[in-house]
């Protein structure tokens, strides 16, 4: 129960930071996102039903091998995309948005800063 | 046909590593373009081979490492995945051509992303394994989205934020649907859950992924990001990604659907409702576009609502003509991509109302957008003719009119839509502006200035004046036509116009002698049909 409480918790809370509208928020949302899938995956090799391998010599109880695995690679991909995120957040104009600049001008009646470096 | 099937991983392996090794050689682009020129049309060849093998409806597969069969990771060629793999091999080697042409393949990564992007491709399209199938659609968009930005002429990060935005949602939904499914069955080896759809807790994790996999195909209702993201790219790589990336999802969903539901008819209304709702909806969305670039994207979503009628009807006559309209879809989309993207990139612009008269200017590009845009619209005798004839007399075979109907109805708004780029672009009055639109573009390729960013009026001026002076009107221009500067100035070299032009050549050979690929279409459908050989063969028993 308290694995299906904690993906509930990272995953609304993910969703909720990948709604709102600055990149870093969304990025930090698919943080919890990827994190409460990643549980989801754990708790499908049934972790209820699992014991600690080491005593007894009985390993027919050990925890199932292959949604580890996955779970394993899927962090490395989740990872590798999240610097991918960071470098999008970061280059292009020095701005935090997710939006094109027209409507954020006519929202905000503000210029743009200029670019930084690309 | 043992050793093809040895070598199937390769297709993911070799250019993957080719890719990589093409980053060391950072100041030799000769080297990288003839490099990976060379690995993509090997791997086109290594797909026709495939063809080749699977085409009498054999499945070639194999046991990585020789594990036994639902341990080893599988790879599995079948007619349907190899004449995908095929058509894929295709278009990437033609956009690389492209991409040479116009000097863009001479950045130091952008070889070694396509090919990255075209290893991740195969492998998706070999795999049969829902977990590795995610893998290998990570590994082909990781590059995608170096692409993006690279090759983005645009100022504001917007289009290519938001395109990782909805790939990673809808892969972390994926990723969950295989987590559910692993859940339910145990396994995430498609043949092992052959028909396991039956049953309706793997249904609804099913359907997760396959929802998943809607967004990525860009399906109504989940296709508002596909405009704002493929327009805010260099027109070679939206070529390449309409080519790929959303034909690849919609691979996965004839393949999910047939393996693990079998074609179960219970949904196959709700597939005919949303495919419908796509081609209604795209084509009205590219009826008001201003842009060739946003026009051909929107056309996308009603062509994948097309390309979906096969699997919604799931009849041997459908999935034949899905399948033939999928292969023609990913050719001419691509073709007229290129043959505008090369427009946008001599002219500087590619606004409708910036263009105009090219017809007479342009004979080459004028040609291979015609055929497209003809062959798009569903004229004889192109290709697109017998996709949507095919698909039309499915649907009213299986009983399915109205899809028939709309089919036909939205197949005049395609017309429609294209007539829209021909009268402004090809025909009508040239712009008195439009070398001063060409000489913009040249000198911000030149500066490397994005497309938001102050150029000086007097540079651009003294390049459009140049550029008049310099190019000399050929021997065939009519003077009696109305030109601004009198046929001289800015066009469109050869090398550019030639990628499109083959990609129109092979429309045109398609749709004369379609027997040929809708004879390889059917057996591909048969092997969707009854999947027995499939789920043997990844099996190994």
């Amino acid at each position: 129960m308290s694995l299906a409480i904690s993906i509930a918790l990272l995953v609304g809370a993910g969703v909720y930071l990948v709604l709102q509208r600055g990149m870093i928020r969304i990025i930090l949302g698919f943080i919890l996102l990827t994190h409460g899938v990643n549980l989801l995956i754990i708790a499908a090799g049934g972790v209820a039903r699992r014991e600690a391998p080491f005593f007894g010599g009985d390993t027919s109880g050990a925890a199932d091998a292959l949604p580890q695995a996955f779970v394993l690679t899927a962090i490395v991909i989740a990872f590798a995309i999240t610097v991918v995120l960071a470098t999008f957040a970061a280059v292009g104009r020095r701005d935090d948005d997710t939006e094109p600049s027209s409507r954020v001008d006519a929202r905000l009646g503000g210029a743009q800063p200029r670019r930084g470096s690309r | 046909m043992a050793i093809l099937e040895v070598l199937m991983p390769l297709f993911v392996g070799a250019p993957i590593l080719v890719g990589g090794a093409l980053l060391a050689v950072p100041r030799h682009h000769r080297i990288r373009q003839v490099f990976g020129m060379g690995s993509l049309i090997a791997m086109l060849v290594g797909a026709m081979l495939l063809v080749a093998a699977t085409a009498d409806g054999t499945v070639l597969a194999h046991q990585v490492a020789l594990w036994p069969g639902g341990i080893a990771i599988p790879f599995v060629a079948d007619t349907f995945s190899s004449l995908v793999l095929t058509v894929t091999a295709i278009l990437a080697t033609v956009c690389f051509q492209y991409m040479i042409a116009s000097g863009e393949a001479r950045s130091p990564s952008i070889a070694s992303l396509v090919l990255i992007l075209a290893g991740g491709v195969a492998g998706a399209l070999l795999t049969a394994d829902l977990f590795n199938l995610f893998v290998f659609i990570e590994v082909m968009l990781l590059p995608s989205y170096g692409l993006l930005v690279i090759l983005s002429r645009r100022g504001e990060m917007g289009g290519a934020r938001l395109y990782v935005t909805v790939n990673l949602l809808a892969s972390t939904l994926f990723l969950a649907g295989v987590g559910l499914i692993y859940a339910v069955q145990g396994t995430v080896n498609l043949a092992e859950l052959a028909g396991a759809g039956d049953d309706p807790a793997t249904a609804v994790a099913t359907a997760v992924c396959l929802s998943a996999i809607a967004v990525k195909a860009a399906v109504f209702p989940v296709h508002g990001w596909l405009a704002r993201t493929y327009t805010a790219t260099s027109p070679a790589v939206t070529a390449l990604f309409s080519g790929l990336h959303t034909k690849v999802a919609i691979y996965i969903i004839y393949r999910i659907y047939s393996v693990v539901f079998e074609g179960e008819a219970t949904w196959l209304i709700i597939i005919l409702v949303i495919t419908s709702l796509s081609m209604v909806v795209g084509v009205m969305g590219a009826m008001g576009e201003s842009t060739m670039r946003s026009v051909l994207v929107f056309h996308m979503v009603s062509q994948i609502g097309y390309i979906l009628i096969g699997v919604g009807l799931f009849t041997q006559l459908g999935l034949t003509a899905g399948i033939f309209y999928l292969l023609h879809h990913m050719i001419v989309k691509a073709s007229l991509f290129l043959s505008t993207g090369a427009i946008e990139q001599t002219y500087g612009t590619g606004q409708l109302d910036q263009l105009g008269g090219l017809r007479t200017r342009e004979p080459l590009i004028t040609v291979a957008f015609a055929v497209a845009a003809l062959s798009l619209a569903g004229l004889p005798p192109f290709s697109g003719f017998v996709a949507k004839f095919s698909l039309i007399l499915a649907s009213i075979e299986a009983g399915a009119v109205a899809v028939g109907v709309v089919a036909v109805v939205v197949s005049l708004f395609t017309l429609l839509s294209m007539l829209k780029i021909w009268a402004s672009v090809f025909n009508g009055k040239r712009s008195a502006d439009v070398e001063r639109y060409a000489a913009e573009g040249r000198v911000r390729e030149r500066e490397n200035l994005l497309d938001d960013e102050h150029v000086d009026e007097r540079i651009v001026a003294d390049e459009a004046a140049l550029a008049i002076e310099h190019n000399e009107p050929p021997r065939g221009a009519t003077t009696t036509e109305d030109d601004p500067h009198g046929h001289r100035g800015t066009r469109i070299p050869f090398a550019l116009a030639l990628p499109s032009l083959i990609l129109a050549a092979i429309t045109v050979s398609l749709g004369l002698g379609a027997e040929f690929l809708l004879g390889l279409s059917a057996q591909a459908a048969a092997g969707l049909l009854d999947t027995a050989a499939y789920v043997s063969a990844v099996l190994g028993r």
